[in-house]
């Protein structure tokens, strides 16, 4: 039992030293961030970009009064011939467009927008969501309907989506975020099951290829020596998803503060200067993803991911192991860790349509329980709700086909650590399991 | 005896590796382990470290069957080694030296010693990558002794060493041999097993063809044969004793000349220096003793012969 401790201890600390695993701890969430960042920063970006300013020919004559400026579009009423706007338009250095108001609109129903570039859609939409709005107003008086009676009548729903847990107490559910989190586990657990298992990989490979093996098992048994780099590697894992999670969460934590109060105050602006307008789903994007988040059972999501990657891991790595014990290089390696990623790729690849859009039907719910596919398919699953003993069978099967993986594993490991130099196939190592 | 090897069989999936191979290795012995490629030996090697099991037979090592502890007992240097390319000298030591029982404080006196000795200290913060092949043969050596085994076992240990460090890492090897340790040392090299092995045992084929004390061997395998320096011969013909022995060689230099005899059988080397005093001046004589390389060759190709009869009957 000591002697694989040590062996975990070489494997942990000669990986957490390097540099590169620092560079990769905390370059990740600086990424993460700068990509949240982004995203936030261009779509105000774009909200500025998209300010237009409208010169109105309004040859109908009622319109151009009722026509209201808003933060992206700024109307000019103007009386000049159309030419002349036509050469200014071309001359402004801000996106300017004319709109031609014709004398049978009514009968028509139809403007012309002329811009000097293509004019932007969202600025199409709005002044015809206006134009509709002063028609219809026109229309009703026509009609003798009094426009305070029709506000006082309209009618506003708003959909709060809950769904029942088990214990029968309803809870806010997002779907929404809940797939957003899925696919988010799924490219976490895929690239880090591939990330660690290939370094298990290696690990051995390289041992073998140094011709250290037969140094090391002439102290330790090859199963202990396997098992202590699994673990060893697996520690690495989860120190840097633990720092990861520190990090990110630390840095999304203050970010979040800062940017509220802008996000807050501009929203408040927004609103006060154009009630027409609908809430644009940009603004208060900071603060939005923690008040979803709370539809989610986040705790329960981080215990999951961490059972599930590690069980998943240690199921995969086993085979990683094996499969870098029977072959020389790399690149040789190839031909088997292909056909034993296949199930994982699928299920990565499922996760982002069958799986997310029925996550309770029988492909996802099938998928979660195969234990090759389970670390994924039921983390996908997770965010949505899925019932405790689904969990806990999913697990429990992950958890006994490890074991017999890992037995198989040790004993083509013990076998092949120890040939050089010969082409292994399937046939080969299925003798080997039998020595 | 510190090692009992008894009727071991080893099979692989093609085939058998060790047949009913028996050895004795006996306590405080420097002991050769001979062979071709292929006959065995690493084998037998791997299943004295327990990195392999035996299919059939029984390993007695200090007079109990052997078991996982004994293992802190044994340092194996094997004959395909390495080390971590990118890990520093004195971690991979302490590593190493940890993996084989001792505890840390020990190890690392134990190494401070040996890079004394060896005249190493500085490669402490070295990485194996930035040594020489010869320099990280140095470092392997002392990986394998470090925990003071009772048993070393050497696959091929001069292999990639330069004559200097070659004669170094020897007699390193006699002096932890006359502190104690038992010596198994398996080579190609037959120079290096007659000056260092008391015992010798050879494999062939899966099968121990041969084994013993060296000096019992060599008389065993004399062949009655003597090298003769004659001075002044004036007739060839007169020294073709035949009744006494074959002349297997002769050879005329100025005006000395030397003859190889094979004594016949019951003949003594007396009798025919009585014959040959009244022919000519005799100036030395020397039996011819095979040379374990000789041993070797005979008896690899004689046990090869006869294995081709009894596959071709």
């Amino acid at each position: 039992m000591h002697k694989i401790l040590l062996i975990i201890q070489r494997e942990y600390f000669s990986r957490v030293k390097k540099k590169s695993f620092l560079l990769m701890t905390f370059l990740v969430p600086l990424f993460f961030i700068a990509l949240y960042g982004g995203i936030f920063y261009l779509t105000k970006k774009s909200f500025k970009d998209a300010h237009a300013h409208i010169y109105i020919l309004d040859q109908h004559g009622d319109f151009a009064p009722q026509l209201k400026s808003d933060p992206n579009i700024t109307f000019t009423v103007s009386n000049r011939p159309l030419r002349d706007l036509k050469i200014q338009i071309k001359d402004d250095e801000q996106n300017s467009s004319i709109l031609v108001i014709p004398k049978n609109i009514y009968q028509n129903s139809a403007i012309e927008l002329i811009s000097a570039d293509k004019a932007n859609i969202t600025i199409q939409n709005s002044i015809a969501r206006q134009l509709e709005g002063i028609i219809r107003l026109t229309e009703y008086k026509k009609l003798g309907i009094d426009p305070q009676v029709l506000v006082s009548v309209q009618p506003h729903i708003n959909v709060n989506a809950k769904e029942l847990t088990e214990d029968g107490e309803e809870k806010n559910s997002n779907t929404g975020i809940a797939m957003g989190i899925g696919v988010g586990l799924a490219i976490l657990v895929y690239l880090s099951l591939f990330l660690y298992g290939v370094q298990v990989m290696r690990g051995v490979i390289e041992e073998k290829s140094n011709r250290i093996i037969e140094v090391i098992i002439s102290s330790v048994k090859p199963f202990q020596l396997m098992m202590g780099k699994i673990i060893g590697i697996g520690m690495v894992g989860l120190t840097q998803f633990l720092l990861w999670i520190i990090l990110t969460g630390g840095l999304i934590f203050l970010a979040t503060n800062l940017l509220n109060k802008e996000t807050v105050e501009q929203a408040a602006m927004q609103q006060g200067g154009m009630p027409a307008m609908q809430q644009t789903p940009n603004s208060g994007f900071g603060f939005g993803i923690l008040q979803h988040l709370e539809s989610v059972n986040v705790t329960e999501i981080i215990i999951c991911f961490f059972l599930f990657f590690l069980a998943g891991y240690l199921l995969y790595s086993a085979i990683f192991a094996a499969v870098g014990s029977a072959v020389d290089s790399e690149t040789e390696a190839n031909q088997f860790t292909m056909p034993i990623t296949m199930p994982l790729l699928l299920t990565y690849v499922l996760s982002f349509g069958v799986i997310i859009n029925d996550p309770n039907g029988p492909i996802a719910t099938w998928l979660s329980f195969i234990p090759f596919t389970s670390p994924i398919a039921m983390l996908v699953r997770i965010p949505f709700g899925v019932p405790t003993w689904q969990i806990a069978v999913s697990l429990i099967i992950l958890i006994f086909t490890f074991l017999l993986v890992t037995w198989l594993a040790a004993k083509i490991y013990r076998v092949g650590i120890l040939i050089y130099g010969k082409k292994a196939n399937y046939k080969e190592i299925m003798k080997w399991m039998k020595y | 005896m510190l090692l009992e090897i008894k009727n071991v069989v080893k099979d692989y999936a093609s085939h058998r590796a060790l047949d009913h191979v028996s050895l004795s290795i006996p306590r405080g012995k420097i002991f050769g382990l001979l062979g071709p490629n292929g006959a065995g030996k690493t084998s037998l090697i791997r299943i004295i470290n327990q990195i392999t099991g035996p299919d059939s037979g029984e390993i007695i090592f200090d007079g109990e069957p052997l078991a996982p502890k004994h293992i802190e007992r044994i340092g194996y240097l094997p004959e395909e080694r390495g080390l971590y390319k990118k890990m520093k000298i004195g971690e991979q030591m302490l590593y190493l030296a940890q993996l084989k029982g001792l505890n840390k404080k020990e190890a690392n006196n134990r190494i401070n010693y040996w890079f004394e000795k060896l005249d190493i200290l500085s490669w402490w913060d070295k990485r194996v990558e930035d040594l020489s092949k010869g320099m990280q043969q140095k470092v392997q050596f002392i990986a394998t002794v470090l925990h003071e085994p009772d048993l070393i076992i050497l696959d091929e240990p001069f292999s990639g060493f330069d004559p200097v460090n070659a004669n170094l890492i020897k007699d390193e090897i006699i002096e932890l041999n006359k502190k104690g340790a038992t010596i198994i040392f398996s080579t190609h090299r037959m120079e290096s097993v007659e000056e260092l092995c008391d015992h010798i045992a050879l494999i062939n084929r899966s099968q121990k063809i041969l084994d013993g004390n060296i000096k019992d061997i060599k008389n065993k395998y004399k062949n009655q044969t003597y090298k003769i320096e004659l001075h002044s011969l004036t007739d060839e013909k007169s020294i073709r004793i035949e009744n006494l022995y074959q002349l297997k060689n002769l050879e005329q230099i100025e005006n000395k000349t030397n003859i190889t005899i094979k004594l016949n059988q019951d003949i003594s080397i007396n009798q025919v220096l009585q014959s040959l005093l009244p022919l000519a001046e005799i100036h030395q004589v020397l039996e011819i003793v095979p040379s374990i390389n000789d041993i070797f060759i005979e008896q690899v190709t004689l046990s090869n012969n006869s294995k081709k009869e009894i596959d071709h009957a």
